[in-house]
């Protein structure tokens, strides 16, 4: 319905969206949003602050009576104001930035031309006890007399003319306004009630007491100012001078038919034009003008000017009149004289000044001055107490506008002078809104209120907009209009005027115009929604986590991409668009310039990464490796196998768990990677083709043509991180993520303040989500104290038994607005269902998950003493569990509800054929209600939880997640199988930033050794486990004695190790290590001329298809600090890709700062590494220069793949799984990264995958904090739906226990009877297969028990 | 004589199956009108008895889906 129509920012700005809107598909929470920017400058420019901006978005659409319904919210003059406004609000209009304004006023017509005010509704109105008397039916009083009748106050409008409308009928001429337009508008305010005495006079025919005295509570005197102002100059008494006033009064009264002769008129406003082609058309010889000041000074707008000329009259611009020339008192021409303009005064006014000596005359019949006028106040009387100004105006309160006489009011001209009806109205609206107050008791203010400022966050004037010129308007053909009073302005075509009205820029965002209120029937779009504003909330707070994201690099400022000037080069995140379902071309790739399938896209990494040069970057965003091989991948599937994605890189960083094998596999599947920079893109031809010119890395240059271009852009921290390290005083560090250490990842540098994401740097999903867990793990610990004490348990009634009731079904048939009453006969489906058997009560609702339809059903249900409830509408998926709450609240087990899915399962996918879906309806329905007659209430199950935590592993992970367990009050058992906690961590000496990782793990070793609530097993094996989430038994052997520990929870962190290799002469020679090995023996490193590291040894292989991930950053390390220390040894580090994510990037920049030589090797021609007699030999082969090198060396450093422990027996105790390098699988990579499937279970550290000290805490830390969500609370629901066995009927066969894949059945030993088998509901996950399986049909399962099932199917047959 | 519209009775699995037809509907896809639903939490849960009775009372079709 929006009318508005808005880049979407979700989409890249490659589609649009409404100014309405839902932020994206899966937004949070699911609604829409209105962008409301603010008030557009048109409607501020507007004296009566007309909503332009709404009722041009109507026209737009063609909506010509909503586009008057806006209107008439400000005013009841549409067609009148479409016809004479001079359209201040076009003076502001933005789309003058592209070209001209639009012609709003023209549109404002057009609208007006196409509705018939009778059929536009009259509102309700509450009647009050009040009456005003309005003076004059000009506009200022009949737009007071409208809002005040719509107001509920009795007005009536007295005028002294003959008929009602003012100056609009009396001063303005009909061929710019026909009688028709006016009569219509005037006509139409009656139905409001509105009584309008003509041909009255106050002040002759009644006076304003009696007005008083009969009962008027107030009185606005909105008379106008009829008096013409004299000239003041010789001569003016003469026959033949009528002020324009009066002449066009008698004109328009019928009194004057024919001017003859030639007519001259003084002035330049409107009714100096006015006069002028009155008395042209009334048969003038000439007409002209004369006017002191220049073209641009005139009142009249140019384009009245302009036809005026077109007419024929002649306009004297400069010229004062000086004296009347009489011939025996009747006019015979006048004396004028030159005049020139002054430099502009403090006003800004030019002043004309006669010229000396410049006169001359012009012959003439007629003289109509028309240079201004005053009110008429002889209507008040001698006695009148109403005071005036010196310019014979009426003297008001400007703000509300009230005389000095109580209860009596004035505006308009009768307190301006001459202006124009818009300026007329809104004095009639002030009028109305302060008359009202008055009237209510209200107290009215004493001083000038000033209107908020314009503001001017507006929407954007888009860059390339195209120019499109202003709407001409066609005028009749000036022959055939001099002679008469047809509207010179003819209608201009519909077509136009909607491509017009498209013009606008939708400055405000929303335009108001309330369609979408209108639209949604379910009113949760209210005008009090449209009025909402921004709130300022404080929330007490015991710690604070920031999680402000990233803000993708924008790469339109580096000038070698092109991205802005070439459509064909767009972002990886435009590109995510391109392929998303939900995307701008329903996931169809198409290349931006054409719309074609693309069919070779190039990818090119590191844009804005790894960049100190042009974007200051030189960090590696992490993950853009990665995505772009996804993009390519999901690009290949969406276009086809013939599709050529082209990767082109520095190093392939796939670092990630997994990351290698769908490198390898992208390769395999035809992603073809090329290590090289981009040298430069061209458009090749019109059709946005590209070419791109690379280097290959044996020296090749190559020009090669690609559809598109994808540029892969780096990551930076979003905007509102600086804004927020202010606020909370918290340190950036250089790179203006939030600054942080190894140790503890996600403190910010003030306590209670902690981050997670890429905020604190570059990283993936996997390690923000458990970031964010251990950012909320560590809020935890500070608050555990409060645990709880916020929370407002939810109380539902006592659940009322139906024990021996017969069932009395309730049955709601949902319309879900218009998706399942447009399709199926609702109505009918009710009818059918009440005449089911058990059906006690039918009603259909038009949204039944709404509000008040939930608070209906509760009544009904109570009411009707109802106990089976069926709801037909969408899926059970989603709103069962709404229902289920529904009556609950009515006092109803939950499981005695059940929905007949007619929306999703019918009337969406049988919208062709009406009578079909209905039928099925019926069917669904009745299979529903068999069902729940035979529903049964079942008893809600929780289990008690052992609020205790095992962590098996003691090293950095296990530690820190016990630390932060316990730290949270939850007791803790660490099992370690060596004699010593510190694992892995132990051989590491420093972390890559420095930091002495030793004292660390001593630190934590103490922490764990003292904390009152962790106890240590040392020389122990977890050697079976059992249990379930709240109630693991796992049992432990120290020493070869064995013991079972009870626990809620449990953390698995068993670590692993790096692999022994024979490789390159390890074990052979003393002069080949591995890791930490060399850096140990500063006695080797004093006396080593030359050291060569070895990357990737057993790593990135067939046999271990994995990165092993902190090896390079490792090597580089240690490369460093012997370079440091000193710079004469050679030292050389043989790679494959080099992978020092985020800001370990800078770390390589520094080793080659430093001269440690970097030499890429590849998998099919390895370095080979020879002893000699002084030392070792290493040759490789430098992919670069092409040639075999050979490199002296006095040591050889491994750094050899991270390799798992030996997971795999406590995978099978506790059922959770290993991957195939028996590294623990979590539940989701992305989005529960430290969870298992099974509930209670949680991984960090080494065990889950390689990975260095911080992202072990932090994972540590975030399966503390996920342990904690089952340790927090002394018992938790699970679902009740699990399965029964009749031990009577169940013969020991054990079938079920075989089929269980959760454990949920065992045999037991019933005395008597031998095994019989048994539930363990908490493990049953109420799949039923047991109960399928069963041969003796023992088992049942709840919910879904046979006979209700069969019930169901009878219905449907 | 009209032509012959089959009666089909459907199991499907809750966390699969019937998810797959509750987006069928939110794609608005078409299909013909002739499948009744009966939801399971798992296709396991189809005792074969289920398939047999549903013939028996006249369905022409079965679907297990899961």
């Amino acid at each position: 319905m929006c009318p508005v129509e808005r880049p979407s920012e979700y989409d890249m700005s490659l589609a649009n969206r409404k100014a309405t809107y839902k932020p994206y598909a899966q937004a949070i929470p699911s609604g829409f949003v209105i962008e409301k920017l603010d008030t557009a400058p048109c409607r501020m420019g507007c004296p009566a602050h007309l909503n332009v901006q709404g009722y041009v978005a109507m026209v737009k659409q063609g909506k010509y009576k909503e586009a008057i319904e806006i209107i008439m919210q400000d005013l009841p003059f549409p067609g009148i104001l479409g016809r004479v406004c001079p359209h201040k609000c076009e003076a502001g209009c933005r789309r003058m930035e592209v070209d001209s304004a639009v012609s709003i006023r023209e549109l404002k017509r057009v609208a007006a031309d196409h509705v018939d005010l009778n059929d536009l509704p009259v509102p309700a109105i509450t009647p009050k006890n009040k009456k005003v008397a309005v003076i004059g039916s000009g506009p200022a009083g009949l737009t007071a007399a409208y809002f005040l009748a719509l107001d509920g106050f009795k007005v009536s409008v007295y005028e002294s003319m003959p008929e009602a409308g003012g100056m609009m009928r009396y001063g303005i001429p009909e061929h710019r306004l026909p009688r028709t337009v006016l009569d219509a508008e005037i006509n139409n305010l009656k139905r409001f009630g509105i009584e309008i005495h003509t041909n009255t006079a106050i002040g002759k025919d009644i006076s304003l007491k009696e007005l008083k005295d009969h009962g008027a509570d107030a009185i606005f005197i909105a008379v106008g100012a009829w008096r013409s102002l004299k000239l003041r100059i010789p001569g003016e008494e003469a026959d033949g001078v009528t002020d324009v006033t009066t002449f066009l009064r008698e004109v328009h009264l019928g009194n004057l038919h024919k001017v003859n002769g030639k007519v001259i008129v003084i002035g330049g406003g409107h009714s100096a034009l006015d006069g002028a082609r009155v008395a042209l058309r009334l048969g003038a010889e000439e007409a002209h003008i004369i006017y002191r000041r220049s073209r641009s000074e005139m009142l009249a707008e140019p384009e009245e000017v302009e036809e005026a000329e077109k007419e024929g009259i002649k306009i004297h611009f400069l010229t004062a009149p000086v004296k009347v020339l009489n011939e025996k008192g009747r006019v015979a021409g006048i004396e004028c004289i030159r005049t020139e303009l002054t430099e502009p005064d403090s006003t800004g006014r030019r002043k004309p000044v006669p010229i000396e000596g410049s006169n001359f005359t012009i012959d003439a019949n007629h003289i109509i001055p028309a240079i201004g006028q005053e009110p008429d106040l002889s209507f008040l009387g001698k006695d009148s107490i109403v005071e005036t100004t010196t310019w014979n105006n009426v003297k008001v309160n400007q703000e509300t506008l009230q005389t000095n006489d109580d209860g009596i009011f004035a505006g308009g001209d009768v307190i301006t002078g001459p202006a124009t009806v818009i300026e007329a109205v809104e004095a009639g609206q002030r009028a109305a809104k302060y008359i009202g107050l008055y009237l209510q008791g209200e107290k009215l203010p004493k001083e000038w209120q000033d209107e908020p400022a314009m503001g001017d966050n507006w929407v954007p004037v888009p860059e390339n907009e195209p120019v499109q010129e202003r709407m001409k308007i066609p005028t009749l053909d000036v022959q055939k209009r001099i002679t008469n009073f047809e509207e010179v302005a003819l209608a201009v075509d519909v077509k136009d005027a909607q491509a017009e009205a498209a013009r606008c820029l939708d400055c405000g965002g929303c335009c108001e115009c309330y369609q979408c209120v209108s639209a949604c029937t379910a009113k949760a779009v209210t005008i009090e929604t449209h009025a909402e504003q921004e709130r300022i909330v404080s929330i007490h707070v015991g710690s604070v986590i920031l999680t402000p994201g990233l803000k993708p690099f924008n790469p339109d400022k580096l000038d070698n991409y092109q991205h802005k000037q070439y459509r064909n080069v767009v972002t990886s995140i435009e590109f995510e668009r391109i392929l998303s379902a939900g995307g701008p071309s329903a996931g169809h790739v198409l290349r931006p310039s054409d719309n074609k399938e693309p069919e070779k896209i190039a990818w090119l990494q590191c844009v804005g990464s790894r960049d100190s040069n042009k974007s200051a970057n030189e960090y590696c965003s992490g993950v853009c490796c990665m995505y772009a091989i996804k993009e390519s991948v999901i690009a290949k599937e969406h276009i086809g196998e013939h599709f050529e994605p082209t990767i082109f890189f520095m190093d392939m960083r796939t670092h990630g768990k997994d990351f290698e094998k769908y490198y390898e596999r992208a390769k395999k599947d035809g992603v073809r990677f090329i290590r090289s920079r981009v040298h430069s893109i061209t458009e090749k031809d019109e059709s946005g083709t590209l070419d791109l010119r690379y280097v290959t890395e044996a020296g090749e240059i190559v020009n090669e043509q690609f559809d598109m271009v994808v540029l892969s852009v780096g990551m930076e921290p979003s905007d509102s991180v600086k804004d927020l390290a202010e606020t909370f005083g918290i340190e950036l560090n250089e790179y203006k993520f939030v600054k942080t250490n190894e140790m503890t990842p996600v403190n910010t540098s003030r306590p209670g303040v902690f981050v997670a994401g890429v905020a604190q740097g570059c990283k993936d999903i996997p390690q923000s989500v458990m970031e964010a867990s251990a950012a909320a793990c560590i809020a935890g610990i500070g608050l555990s104290s409060a645990r709880g004490t916020q929370v407002q348990a939810k109380k539902f009634p006592a659940e009322t038994s139906i024990e021996g009731q017969d069932a009395r079904i309730g049955v709601f048939v949902c319309n879900c607005g218009v998706n399942i009453g447009g399709v199926a006969d609702v109505p009918s489906v009710v009818e059918y269902a009440k005449n089911l058997p058990g059906v006690a009560y039918v009603e259909q609702n038009l949204f039944s998950c709404s509000q008040d339809t939930q608070e209906k059903i509760v009544g009904v249900i109570k009411e009707k003493k109802l106990n089976r409830i069926v709801v037909a509408a969408c899926t059970p998926r989603t709103h069962e569990p709404l229902f289920q709450e529904t009556i609950r609240n009515a006092g109803l087990n939950p499981y005695l509800f059940e929905m007949a899915n007619i929306r999703n399962q019918c009337t969406w996918v049988h919208s062709n054929n009406k009578e079909l879906a209905t039928q099925k309806a019926k069917d669904l329905v009745k299979m529903a209600v068999s069902r729940a007659s035979l529903l049964e209430s079942i008893p809600a199950l929780s289990v008690d939880v052992d609020r205790t935590a095992l962590v098996v592993g003691g090293g950095v992970a296990g530690m820190t997640a016990a630390i932060s367990l316990a730290d949270q009050g939850f007791p803790t058992t660490i099992v370690e199988k060596t004699s010593a906690l510190g694992g892995a961590a132990k051989d590491v000496v420093k972390t890559w930033k420095g930091e002495d990782v030793q004292a660390f793990v001593s630190s934590l070793v103490e922490q764990v050794e003292k904390h009152p609530d962790i106890s240590i097993l040392l020389n122990s094996e977890v050697t079976a486990a059992s249990g379930f989430v709240g109630n693991f038994e796992t049992t432990v052997t120290t020493n070869g004695s064995t013991k079972t520990i009870k626990h809620g929870a449990g953390v698995i962190a068993t670590g692993a190790h790096a692999t022994e290799t024979d490789e390159y002469l390890y074990g052979k020679s003393p002069r080949v290590t591995k890791w930490h090995e060399l850096e140990k023996d500063p006695e080797k490193l004093k006396s080593a001329e030359s050291i060569v590291f070895i990357q990737c040894v057993g790593s990135r292989t067939e046999e271990r298809p994995y990165c092993s991930r902190i090896c390079c950053t490792s090597s580089i390390s240690q490369a460093v600090a012997i370079k440091q220390e000193n710079p004469d040894t050679g030292v050389y580090i043989l790679y494959r890709d080099i992978r020092a994510y985020a800001e370990r990037e800078v770390l390589y920049k520094k080793a080659r700062e430093l001269g440690v030589i970097f030499i890429r090797y590849s998998l099919d021609n390895k370095p080979v590494v020879e002893e000699t007699k002084d030392g070792l030999s290493v040759k490789v082969f430098d992919p670069i220069l092409q040639q075999l090198l050979e490199i002296e060396a006095d040591y050889v450093n491994l750094a050899t793949a991270i390799e798992a422990n030996h997971n795999e027996a406590i995978s099978a105790f506790y059922k959770i799984p290993v991957n195939e390098e028996k590294f623990f699988m979590e539940a989701h990579a992305k989005l529960r990264p430290v969870d298992f499937a099974t509930d209670g279970l949680y991984v960090c550290g080494l065990a889950h995958y390689p990975k260095p000290l911080d992202e072990s805490i932090s994972q540590a830390m975030a399966a503390a904090g996920r342990a904690a969500t089952v340790l927090g609370k002394s018992s938790i629901q699970v679902s009740p739906l699990v399965s029964k066995v009749n031990e009577e009927k169940c013969i020991g066969c054990g079938l079920c226990a075989e089929v269980c894949a959760f454990s949920a059945i065992t045999l037991e030993e019933v005395e008597g009877k031998g095994k019989r088998a048994k539930n363990i509901p908490a493990s049953c996950k109420g799949c039923g297969l047991c109960a399928a399986s069963c041969p003796q049909k023992a088992i049942m399962m709840l919910h879904f028990k046979d006979e209700q099932i069969i019930a169901s199917i009878c219905a449907a047959a | 004589m009209a032509e012959f519209e089959p009666k089909i009775v459907a199991f499907l699995c809750n966390w699969c199956a019937y998810a797959g037809a509750d987006l069928a509907g939110v794609s608005r896809m078409q299909y013909p009108s002739n499948l009744r639903t009966v939801r399971v939490m798992c296709s396991g849960r189809v005792d074969p008895s289920f398939v047999v009775k549903a013939l028996k009372e006249g369905c022409d079709g079965v679907l297990v889906a899961g």
